[in-house]
């Protein structure tokens, strides 16, 4: 859909160096010219300000998609507590399949949000203050996606209470602490609630901007609750500014820390293939490499369709796509080492695993994590091709695809075929692992339109900043 | 019926009220009751009490009174029946009837007619498990898969439950009051139409009741066929000695064994005590060095060639070629020897010169299916060796009445179609499935004028019957039977029917004679006091069923002389030419059996020998038969085999003799139940009464469709010339006698060692000052035999998934049997490999329980706690034995009452999304702790058996404490043999591995060592 109405807009297609206005370092500007205080209020609240009726027609459609996947969603999760995790295809030796796949794959998504909001936040880039209130918004909408893999995958739900402390008739109130997987509960609950903090705490300045530019007095309560009084006195600034720092530095540790703790879930078993010493910096740069991935799947079409080329600039663009070719290259690397140390380990299991990987059953799923993972990013060495929107909308689908399989080949292609060759077999996803997994997009693209529609978008607050109306030290703060 | 003008008897106002149920059978009492023919029935049945229905009050009582059985007759198919009598609690507690602590009874089990003497475990007075019974000469306290899921068969809830007449359901008394005016109508012409047909008896009761049906029905004849017969043995046997014998072998005093296509091991009645002779003799322990050697000639690989020294693949057909050459070359005259090829003639050479040089100690078997000649061959053979009293034995068949039971059949049909049988009584068995098919039994069926068919099921001939009767499971009813050697024992109920209307054999043989309502117990008691006519019969009676053994009863040793000139006309017969055709070899398959176990969960999902498939039989052929076809495992062919066709699915077997297809019978049922609906392919539809066992001329065509089979254990590597299936790790570890003489430690690396420090960084382990529980496993005792397998679900619960889950690599049983192929993909050798939980001290599956559902028990078990377990299967991933299994669907059945019967009480049953594995059998060491507890004792070494030890025929498993220096266990892992599986990755396994150690002999070059065993020096 996005790819053909590219065509038709000026603003994409192929851009010469001559035709993107550049600053006098040289650089794209983070915010196009032309814009001033009032227009760039004006632009990212019309968005959520627009009458129902008024709604466009393409977020309609593409909302009623999102519903109907949100709907599969329930169904599969409706018939999985119905009936057991029998209806997905795992099986032993392959205890994990889709689900774990999956939900490596959501958190790792949800990776660049805090990213782009903390990180860079706290290293001062200022081109991130156009994405961060968007990726945030994904980050959590990936977590919530997530979520439900870790407590659909057990096998009765109903108990997954026991992960957490709790008072019981079992004895132990505390559950078993060595558990990787408990120490997932605790990351991504960590994680998802910081998150979810620190994305409220940006969008109350906002919020009290859409109170006060919303005409329907409905909006007016809603949005003034949300917005907690917020009037844009010094003092509330300096207030927000010191917990917006705050919390950037929570967050920071935390962007780290979540895959870092997913891939012990791997890392800390014995399986050839899981049983890896590289896999944190592997994983969290995967995770970012996904991240970015998908915010620019999102942003590229978002930013068509409300027209926001002027606040997300090629400055942006570019740089994201610099970024995934770091963390691709990063990416790219781990996997060449676990060849290298499956081979210097001298372990037959180790390397009759990378054998497997390579021309076992499943090698056209390694050969694809290569292509897409391995090769696709070097592409993005060309500054023509980190340009190309479509070109760089189809390698961002195809890094999140290669993202994807790089979790099915740890867990899958590494479970099928440990220690024992009589205990060796095959895994493949069910009907029902794939409406579960296309009901978790649905869940996420669901979030995403809903949040376009009722919030702003664009940290409109911190845009402002960056204007040269922002710059004026003198100049006053005041909300429209 | 017809019934119409009869005057109305009890049995028919039954049959009246029978079919309504709830309201309108109170309608259709009153209906009868008033009628003046319903008085007139009273009358019959009840004279005392006809007087009451005059008074009006009085008879208000009558009916209260007889409101129940009424009741009762309405529902006769209504499952297990409820006791008609009162039901009060125990005021008087029988003798040792505790609750909650379980009994154990003598009994007997039968399969072919000859028993194996059983201990069965009663819960509350439900059996829930099956042991051997270690007085018994079959047993000695182990016991096969057949007889482990025997109590399944007992409360297999698609058992016939209902007397049914073309189907319909009908009372006792209708079926007794029709047979017995058939009966009466036959005694007037001597029994001339009346034919009874058993399966093999050998039971002395049965025998006797036969005499007493001879003496009013003197023209009545008995037939028995049985399709797994041994008629080419007996006809051998006649050949050999003149008349019928029966022959027991000593293995455990035979150096040198020669199985012609004999699996001994697992086939056959005697097989669970040869299986114990035969290894007692392969156990290389405590510095011993000597063990027997056997060779075996063989098509299909079977458990026996799987644990030999030297395994020849070779055509069933060649089999008798070779029986000569080995005749010839000690002497035996044949005729004119056969021109063997090199390699074949080498490896005969090498064998003869083994058996000569072993003369008086050793053995040569061959299978009962081989032609009479090489039986007949096989006696001169041993004769020629003197092992004759000394490692083989003849005796009287242990049969009741031996006969050719092919013959039998045929002499049955034969009359059938003459007209001459108007009453044909059908006990057990199943003709229409699987008589031969040239008899065509089911056409000549439907001419006898009464047909009964007393049987388990109501099945294929029960359909074609007119009278169906349900049949009492053995579990269930009074008999008797006797073992390979002869041996009586007494079968003994466990429980009441669990269906009122089922009825033993000895019940429908009593209804012959005058006597006719004559329990099972009076009979089998009757007969044994004719037999025991000196001293106190009621301590024999009580003694005989406490041991299980009836004493002095086994065959005596049989002189015989060997007709040489007849063995001698016999061999110098040409064989059947069979160079170059494709062969059709057909056996009784080691978990349906002959199809009778059809409808038994556990054994269709046993992973048979071999193949490990489960649920289906299949084309069975090497690959490069398979090659040669153009067909690869799952593809659908069709076989044709003199003009007969069945549709099969292939699967390669490494080993296999080339153009050699082997298929297994007992498939394919369509009326056995629910459980086997679909299961297999009918491979009886290929077989006639000339070619019992298969033979020349099969052709192979590739259908084009492809059917997936349900196989536990993939093999991989099947593209090479040569196979190892273990890819270079030392998973089984093989070597010979020779390597284990320079150097016992030979299967060790360095983490097997005693003493080894394995590197950690926690330190301190557990220190397990009282007992550590540990498991032993000798691998070249293992035959691949499955009675652990069948055991361990026995006693542990655990859930029959159906082939579809199995497909999908989620079988449940806890302990399986890996098997590994190693060398030539053409003539593999064969690995066999138990593998339950290792309960390794340093456990991988425990430390990823987010839950603490998996831990370890102060003794070192490894255990799951199943109400704490949520299922996120990750102890599972981390298994690096992937010998944890998971609840991935509802799988227990938690609905149906008999089912519930069966089950082990101090097992959990475990729910839907929980994990599971074993657990040493944590339960009976408990109850053993418990035990020793309350005599303030410690627990003896062997006093614990886990279920899989128990069962087991080699006693390749043992249990014990590790701590206690002196124990069996303790000393095993001792051993320089001893090894634990992946011990490389510091699990530090509590279960000890004894390599495979194999004698093969060195003119045949290194045969049964491996490429594996000795790799380390």
């Amino acid at each position: 859909m996005a790819d053909a109405a590219l065509e038709k807009n000026p603003m994409s297609g192929r851009f010469d160096s001559e035709q993107i206005p550049v600053d006098k370092h040289g650089m794209i500007p983070v915010i196009a010219d032309g814009h001033d205080l009032e227009s760039v209020t004006e632009k990212v609240t019309a968005i959520v300000l627009t009458e129902p009726q008024k709604t466009p027609k393409g977020w309609i459609a593409g909302f009623f998609v999102a519903f109907c996947l949100l709907n599969v969603l329930m169904v599969a999760l409706g018939y999985l507590v119905f009936k057991g995790v029998g209806i997905w295809g795992i099986n032993i030796p392959v205890g994990w399949g889709f689900d774990i796949v999956n939900f490596v794959w959501w958190i790792g998504i949800g990776h660049a949000g805090t990213l782009i909001s903390a990180i860079l936040l706290l290293f001062k880039q200022q081109w991130r203050t156009s994405i961060n209130r968007f990726a945030e918004a994904m980050t959590l909408f990936a977590v919530a996606s997530a979520g439900i893999f870790p407590l659909f995958h057990t096998g009765r739900p109903w108990y997954a209470y026991f992960m957490f402390p709790q008072v019981n008739s079992l004895g132990m109130w505390m559950p078993q602490f060595r558990s990787p997987l408990l120490w997932d509960v605790f990351a991504v609950s960590t994680y998802g609630s910081v998150s979810l903090i620190f994305w409220y705490v940006g969008l109350i300045p906002d919020l009290a901007a859409l109170r006060d530019r919303t005409k329907n007095q409905l909006l007016r309560v809603i949005y003034g609750m949300l917005s907690m009084g917020w009037r844009g006195s010094a003092r509330h600034w300096n207030r927000y500014e010191s917990i917006y720092m705050i919390l950037a530095g929570l967050s920071t540790p935390l962007v780290l820390s979540v895959h870092t703790i997913v891939s012990f879930d791997f890392a800390v078993g014995i399986i050839p293939g899981w049983h890896s010493t590289v896999f944190p910096p592997y994983f969290v740069a995967g995770a970012i490499y996904s991240g970015f991935a998908m915010v620019l799947t999102l942003m590229i079409p978002m930013r068509w369709f409300y027209g926001l080329k002027d606040l997300i600039t090629m400055r942006h663009i570019d740089n994201m796509a610099k970024i995934l070719l770091v963390t691709g290259s990063m990416v790219f690397y781990a996997y060449l080492t676990e060849i290298f140390y499956a081979w210097y380990s001298a372990s037959e299991f180790e390397w009759y695993m990378m054998k497997n990987r390579m021309t076992g059953p499943y090698w056209y799923m390694y050969a694809m994590l290569i292509m897409c993972n391995g090769i696709t990013p070097q592409f993005l060495w060309f500054k023509k091709i980190r340009q190309n929107v479509p070109l760089l909308f189809c390698i961002s689908i195809v890094v999140n695809i290669g993202m994807w399989l790089e979790r099915y080949v740890i867990i899958v292609v590494s479970l099928h075929r440990d220690f024992l060759p009589s205990s060796w077999g095959m895994y493949t996803g069910t009907i029902w692992d794939w409406s579960l997994f296309i009901g978790t997009i649905g869940q996420f693209l669901a979030l995403i339109f809903l949040f376009l529609r009722v919030l702003p978008s664009i940290s409109i607050a911190e845009v402002r900043l960056l204007l040269p109306q922002g710059q004026v030290k003198e100049a006053h703060h005041h909300e429209a | 019926m017809n019934d119409q003008n009869q005057k109305l008897t009890y049995a028919t106002l039954r049959t009246k009220l029978d079919g309504h149920k709830g309201r309108t059978f109170w309608k259709s009492i009153d209906e009868v009751v008033d009628s003046d023919d319903f008085l007139a029935a009273v009358e019959q049945e009840y004279p005392s009490q006809s007087a009451l229905l005059g008074d009006p009050i009085n008879r208000r009582k009558f009916m209260k009174i007889m409101g129940a059985s009424f009741a009762l007759a309405g529902l006769t198919a209504c499952g297990v029946a409820a006791p008609e009598d009162k039901i009060v609690p125990y005021v008087k507690a029988p003798e040792n009837m505790v609750p909650g602590k379980t009994l154990q009874f003598a009994t007997g089990l039968t399969l072919g007619g000859v028993s194996k003497g059983v201990l069965v475990t009663s819960y509350m007075g439900r059996p829930i498990k099956i042991e051997g019974n270690p007085d018994h000469p079959a047993s000695l306290g182990a016991t096969d898969a057949f007889t482990q899921a025997a109590l399944l068969g007992l409360y297999d809830p698609d058992r016939s439950q209902a007397v049914r007449y073309f189907g319909e359901i009908r009372p006792w008394d209708v079926f007794s009051t029709n047979f017995r005016t058939a009966l009466a109508e036959q005694k007037k012409k001597q029994g001339a139409g009346i034919r009874i047909l058993t399966e093999n008896v050998t039971s002395p009761t049965i025998g006797w009741q036969f005499q007493q049906i001879q003496k009013d029905f003197p023209q009545a004849k008995w037939h028995q066929y049985e399709p797994a017969n041994r008629d080419h043995f007996y006809e051998g046997m006649k050949v050999a000695f003149g008349s019928y014998t029966d022959a027991v072998y000593q293995f455990d005093k035979a150096d040198v064994v020669l199985a012609l296509e004999a699996d001994f091991l697992t086939t056959g009645a005697g097989a669970v005590r040869y299986t114990r002779d035969f290894m007692s003799k392969r156990k290389i322990r405590e510095g011993k060095k000597e063990m027997n050697r056997l060779y075996v000639a063989e098509s299909m690989p079977s458990s026996t060639g799987a644990v030999s020294d030297h395994r020849l693949p070779l055509k069933s057909s060649d089999i008798e070629t070779v029986a000569r050459a080995v005749a010839a070359q000690l002497g035996v005259n044949v005729g004119s020897a056969p021109v063997l090829e090199a390699t074949l003639s080498k490896w005969v050479e090498a064998a003869v010169k083994d058996l000569k040089a072993h003369k008086g100690a050793c053995l040569v078997v061959a299978g009962d299916h081989q032609p009479p000649v090489v039986h007949a061959l096989v006696q001169a053979i041993n004769q020629n060796l003197e092992n004759v009293g000394k490692t083989v034995t003849y005796i009287e068949p242990v049969e009741t009445s031996p006969v050719n039971q092919l013959e039998s059949l045929k002499q049955l049909v034969t009359d059938i179609n003459s007209g001459a049988v108007e009453l044909l009584l059908i006990v057990g068995g199943n003709p229409v499935y699987n008589a031969p098919v040239d008899f065509k039994f089911e056409e000549a069926m439907k001419k006898v004028k009464m047909c009964i068919h007393l049987s388990l099921y109501h099945d294929e001939t029960s359909h074609l019957a007119h009278w169906h009767i349900p049949q009492t499971h053995e579990l269930e009813n009074w008999s008797d039977a006797r073992a390979y050697e002869g041996t009586v024992n007494i079968i003994q109920p466990l429980i009441a029917p669990l269906y009122k209307e089922t009825k033993s054999l000895h019940e429908i043989l009593a209804m012959f004679t005058e006597a006719f309502n004559q329990s099972p117990y009076s009979l089998v008691r009757d007969y044994w006091r004719t037999q025991k006519t000196t001293g106190d019969f009621e301590s024999f009676w009580r003694k005989a069923l406490h041991d299980g053994v009836v004493p002095e009863t086994a065959r005596p040793a049989k002189t015989v002389a060997l007709q040489m000139d007849k063995v001698t006309a016999e061999a110098a017969k040409p064989a059947a030419a069979s160079g170059g055709k494709k062969e059709l070899h057909l056996q009784a398959c080691h978990g349906v059996y002959d199809g009778r176990f059809a409808n038994n969960g556990w054994l269709q999902e046993l992973p048979k020998p071999l193949t490990k498939l489960t649920w289906d039989n299949a084309a069975l052929m090497s690959w490069e038969t398979a090659q040669g076809f153009g067909v690869a495992n799952e593809d659908l062919v069709e076989l044709t085999f003199k003009g007969r066709k069945m549709r099969v699915p292939v699967w390669i077997v490494p080993g296999h003799a080339k153009d050699s297809v082997t298929v297994h019978l007992g498939y394919g049922r369509t009326k056995a139940g629910h459980v086997a609906e679909g299961a297999g392919f009918n491979a009886y539809a290929l077989r006639s009464s000339t070619e019992m066992w298969g033979g020349a001329d099969l052709s192979v065509s590739k259908v084009g469709e492809r059917y997936e089979l349900a196989c536990t254990q993939e093999h991989f590597d099947m593209n090479g010339g040569r196979m190892d299936e273990q890819h270079d790790r030392e998973i089984i570890r093989v070597g010979t006698l020779e390597e284990y003489k320079k150097k016992p430690d030979f299967a060790q690396e360095d983490v097997d060692k005693p003493g080894h420090d394995p590197l950690t960084l926690f330190g301190n382990d557990h220190p397990y000052t009282g007992r550590a529980w540990g498991l032993a496993i000798d691998t070249s005792l293992c035959t691949g035999c499955n009675a652990c397998v069948v055991a361990c679900v026995a006693e542990n619960n655990s859930p029959v998934v159906g082939k579809d889950q199995v497909r999908r690599g989620r079988e449940m049983q806890w302990i399986r049997i890996d098997q590994y192929f190693s060398g030539d993909i053409a003539a593999p050798q064969i690995h066999h490999q138990p593998v339950m939980c290792q309960h390794c001290e340093a456990a991988p599956c425990e430390v990823v329980c987010p839950v603490a559902a998996t831990t370890h028990s102060t003794e070192g078990i490894n255990e799951m706690t199943y109400n704490r377990c949520i299922g996120t299967k990750y102890c599972s991933n981390n298994c690096p034995y992937k010998v944890r299994r998971f609840n991935f669907l509802a799988y227990q059945d938690f609905d149906t009452p008999v089912i519930q019967l069966g089950r082990n009480p101090n097992v959990t049953v475990r729910s839907r999304g929980v994990m599971e594995k074993c657990t040493f059998c944590v339960q009976r060491v408990n109850a053993a702790r418990i035990e020793a507890e309350k005599e303030n004792r410690p627990i003896a070494d062997g006093e614990i058996k886990t279920a899989c030890q128990q069962v087991c025929p080699a006693e390749a498993i043992v249990f014990g404490d590790l701590n206690d220096k002196t124990s069996r266990v303790a000393k095993l892992k001792a051993e320089p043999t001893g090894y634990g599986l992946l011990g490389e990755l510091n699990t530090r396994p509590r279960v000890n591995y004894l390599a495979t150690i194999r004698n093969p002999n060195s003119e045949l070059g290194g045969g049964g060592g491996g490429h594996h065993g000795g790799g380390h020096e």
